[in-house]
């Protein structure tokens, strides 16, 4: 008995970091309606700031200012970043919110890495709170209880700030109605910067908070920035209360799930989060958002399918590179298929984005499943690589089927955090599941069968399965299924009215791309002879959605285009640098910024205008009227 | 068409939110072909009446019913399929589709094809799609890109594709908000050619009592919840509790209506 109520309490004492940092996410997107991926990596920063500072100045009054200072150092560094780059970022879609955040993630990471070091640092622990409370024989630290006290206290603080002051009161109003208090002659600015560097500093608190339990290392903003994430979706985005309860829930189902199931504890958290949703798809505490009306006249430019003309241009081109092995060694072939799969794989996240709009998070959780499906069949059952490669992206498609039918009840930032946190789930369960998967170690030894073995007969099979999706997912995209996903993404209200259930169709499109994305992964298992987690990870996801935004949404060839450019930069990029994070981040950030429109629709908007048409004068002038 | 079984039946509809009673008991009956209109003030209950109707909202009580058959609790999509069409008071299409494609993928869902992933959708129904945008004089705008149309077209080109499914009733909101008045008047006279034409009974809100009394066989007068009056323009434009709420008592109104319905 008592070894449940010390583990009760060790889940609560968790909850204080993890509450103190979903607590600033939520403020946060409630005033500037970002969903700020980089909070994590203000957390990280709280926690190495807060170290260096309490190593200098060890005494206790040391301590305790250290980590105070650097909650306090991390959100001017957040006021910072908000006045350069957020203000420019605060009327782009929230998918390009959330992405240029999340490359700043990726540049801190780098950052910290540059700075403090790669390995972990072990904090001092709270002066006055070293020791440990006896209890049935159970050891309690006193830190613990510190931080049970601190979560309530947090939370009392939060609501008399948001209840008592003018401020306060500001802030709940923005978050019901941006406009109308920017019409009562209140400076946004200075609210949005003020509210940013709150959420910031909380999340910094948390983080140096975190120093005498845990040790600082440079990976722990995307752990809690998706354990945030769980939170947020579970409480509802923009509730305080929601934050706490949801950050205990978390935390204890966490202390509890390592004692039911010690190999998937997180399994314990997915089920939880999916029984909500589906009980209240916006959270225990959060509201429902009015669905966004998208602004007429943006996209008008409608799809049309290739031309004869295109067509055969296609196969041309197809020609040309199914001839790179004439002229390129084994290293030109070998970088030559990991493209090709990274096209199918772009391809498949390029459909769910621009025709479902649903801008998946986490889609290398397909890729990845398609890839250890093969890795089961080829290693454990032996089968014959032609059928593994053809069954195995069946698990990607049954991941994206389960996964797929709890993500599409949502929408938006939603959906994306979503995604993001199954993907998580699909990696934590590869990483510690270590009977099946092999965990850190993968599974070693998919090599393919001999027909298939020289790079350039394996070269040839990839782009020959790359060129079969892209063309099937072409022809999807304009037969009526594609309209119809189009229709729900266009106007969900319209498309109710017209007979379309608009969820079954998304469920199916998530199960498609999903299904692509496995094949990708398939083959991608075959060309590394190994399946690691990796395949499954955050990264792997990330790149995916910046293949298809340098390549261009609104395009329907955009992440073939997007795909060749951004592998071939990076395999490039990573030869030549070890801070591979630090440029990439600022790409993506410059991508958002500067060029939204992507590769493709650059092309395509300096094309129509050579050649100025009474349509496209009438489009330009439609678009500046709309913004 | 008999009068024993009404194309709509609408028997003690309600809906309160907490203790606001928005619609409170309304009853009434729209025949086949018939055309009526639901008037009254703002904050009438007008669109909580029509989002219950679409299944949009659900009901606190009573019972909707279509040819006899009770449709309460049904979704939208379900109405649509049962044979109601709806445009919205601002209009809903699809903005990075052609006019023509509008037209298509309410075809295609009618047809139930929404899960072929093969044929090619800007060949679907070709001949019938062209045929709906002539029926609404949108015909030469078939390949235009619907975000650029003006919102007088766009209009029109909701009202083609709310008829894609050979709806039996029509359920329009505020269909002329935010048209020119010259606009409004060849819309309505429009949709009550096509109405007639085939047999379509349309149930509509509006705030232009022009377009009202000029088009509806009878007339529903709602205010703050209730139906406060039923009957033919005659008869509404004479009920003293009408005139009080919401249409007023000006003389220059009275004498343009005077000789009933101008043409």
């Amino acid at each position: 008995m008592a070894f449940y109520v010390v583990q009760f309490l060790t889940g609560l004492a968790s909850a204080a970091s993890l509450f103190l940092v979903a607590s600033g996410l939520s403020i946060i997107f409630g005033v500037t309606r970002i969903v700020n991926f980089a909070h994590g990596a203000f957390y990280m920063l709280g926690s190495y700031v807060a170290f260096t500072l309490t190593e200098r100045f060890s005494d206790a009054f040391g301590f305790w200012a250290g980590i105070l200072a650097a909650a306090l150092i991390v959100a001017a560094i957040g006021v910072l970043v908000e006045m350069v780059l957020l203000r420019r970022i605060y009327h782009v879609p929230e998918l390009f919110q959330l992405l240029a955040t999340f490359g700043l993630t990726l540049m801190v990471e780098d950052l910290v890495v540059l700075i403090w070091g790669p390995s972990d640092l072990l904090g001092r622990r709270a002066p006055g709170f070293k020791g440990a409370v006896d209890f049935f024989g159970q050891n309690i630290p006193t830190y613990d209880l510190f931080l049970i006290g601190l979560g309530p206290l947090v939370l009392a603080a939060l609501w008399l700030i948001f209840q008592r002051t003018r401020w306060g009161v500001l802030v709940r109003a923005a978050t019901q109605d941006r406009d109308m208090v920017a019409a009562l002659g209140v400076n946004q600015k200075w609210l949005f910067t003020s509210v940013f560097a709150l959420g910031v500093f909380l999340a910094a608190f948390g983080g140096a908070l975190q120093i005498p339990r845990d040790a600082v290392h440079h990976a722990m903003d995307l752990r809690i920035i998706v354990d945030v994430f769980v939170v947020v979706v579970i409480g509802g985005l923009g509730s305080i209360v929601g934050a706490f309860v949801a950050a205990v829930l978390v935390s204890e189902l966490n202390a509890f799930g390592i004692l039911i199931f010690p190999k998937i504890s997180i399994i314990l958290v997915f089920l939880v989060m999916a029984a909500v949703l589906i009980v209240r798809p916006w959270g225990l505490f959060g509201r429902p958002e009015a669905a966004a009306r998208r602004t007429p006249g943006i996209t008008v430019n409608p799809w049309r399918p290739l031309t004869s003309h295109g067509r055969m241009a296609a196969v041309a081109g197809l020609i040309l590179i199914a001839a790179l092995p004439l002229i390129g060694g084994n290293y030109a072939l070998t970088v030559g298929s990991e493209i090709a799969i990274f096209v199918i794989f772009a391809a498949s996240l390029h459909f769910l984005m621009s025709v479902g709009g649903l801008a998946s998070f986490g889609h290398a959780a397909y890729f990845g499943l398609g890839a250890y499906g093969v890795a089961f069949l080829a290693k454990m059952a032996g089968l014959p690589m032609l059928l593994s490669l053809l069954l195995g992206p069946f698990l990607g498609l049954a991941g994206a089927a389960v996964f797929g039918f709890f993500a599409v009840q949502l929408s938006g930032v939603y959906f994306a955090m979503l995604t993001l946190a199954f993907a998580q789930i699909v990696w934590s369960i590869a990483f510690q599941w270590v009977e099946v998967t092999g965990g850190d170690n993968g599974i070693l030894g998919v090599w393919p069968e001999r027909w298939a073995a020289s790079p350039s007969h394996f070269y040839w099979l990839s782009i020959g399965i790359a060129a079969l999706a892209v063309a099937a997912l072409r022809l999807v995209v304009f037969s009526p299924f594609g309209f119809a996903l189009r229709a729900t993404r266009d106007s969900p209200l319209r498309s109710e009215a017209v007979g379309i259930d608009g969820k079954r169709i998304q469920w199916t499109a998530f199960v498609i791309a999903g299904g692509v994305a496995g094949v990708a992964g398939a083959l991608f298992a075959y060309l590394k002879g190994s399946v690691f987690p990796d395949s499954l990870g955050i990264s792997l996801s990330v790149d995916a959605l910046v293949m298809v935004l340098l390549g261009g949404v609104e395009t329907v060839s955009g992440a073939v285009v997007g795909a060749v450019i951004y592998k071939a930069l990076n395999i490039w990029l990573v030869s030549q640098t070890d801070l591979s994070k630090l440029v990439l981040g600022a790409v993506i950030i410059l991508i958002v910024v500067a060029f939204p429109k992507g590769v493709v629709g650059i092309l395509e908007t300096i094309r129509n205008r050579r050649r100025p048409s009474k349509n496209s004068a009438l489009l330009a002038s439609r678009i500046e009227t709309a913004e | 068409m008999s009068i024993a079984s009404p194309l709509l039946s609408v028997e003690g509809l309600s809906k309160s939110y907490g203790g606001v009673h928005a619609v409170r008991r309304v009853s009434f009956q729209l025949r086949q072909g018939e055309i009526l209109a639901l008037i009254g003030p703002n904050g009438a209950g007008k669109s909580t009446c029509f989002d219950m109707l679409n299944g949009q909202t659900r009901a606190s009580a009573g019972r909707i019913k279509l040819f006899g058959h009770d449709t309460s609790g049904r979704k939208p999509r379900e109405m649509w399929r049962l044979g109601v069409g709806r445009t919205f008071q601002i209009t809903a299409t699809f903005p990075t589709m052609t006019v023509r494609e509008n037209i298509q993928i309410a075809l295609v869902s009618y047809r139930k094809q929404l899960f072929n992933l093969w044929a090619s959708t800007p060949r679907f129904a070709q001949a019938e799609a062209g045929h709906l945008l002539d029926l609404v004089a949108m015909g030469p705008y078939a390949d235009r890109p619907c975000g650029e149309l003006a919102y007088g077209d766009l209009k029109r080109l909701e009202l083609a594709i709310a008829l894609a499914n050979e709806p039996k009733l029509l359920l329009m909101d505020e269909p002329t908000a935010g048209m020119a008045p010259r606009e409004r008047i060849e819309l309505m006279r429009l949709t009550a050619g096509i109405a007639r034409e085939k047999s379509i009974g349309v149930l509509f809100t509006e705030h232009d009592m022009d377009v009202v009394f000029e088009h509806a066989d009878r007339i529903l007068v709602l205010d703050r919840g209730t139906l406060i009056a039923e009957g033919s323009p005659e008869e509404v434009r004479r009920n003293p509790e009408v005139r009080a709420i919401y249409l007023g008592e000006g003389l220059v109104y009275d004498a343009r209506h005077r000789e009933g319905a101008p043409s």
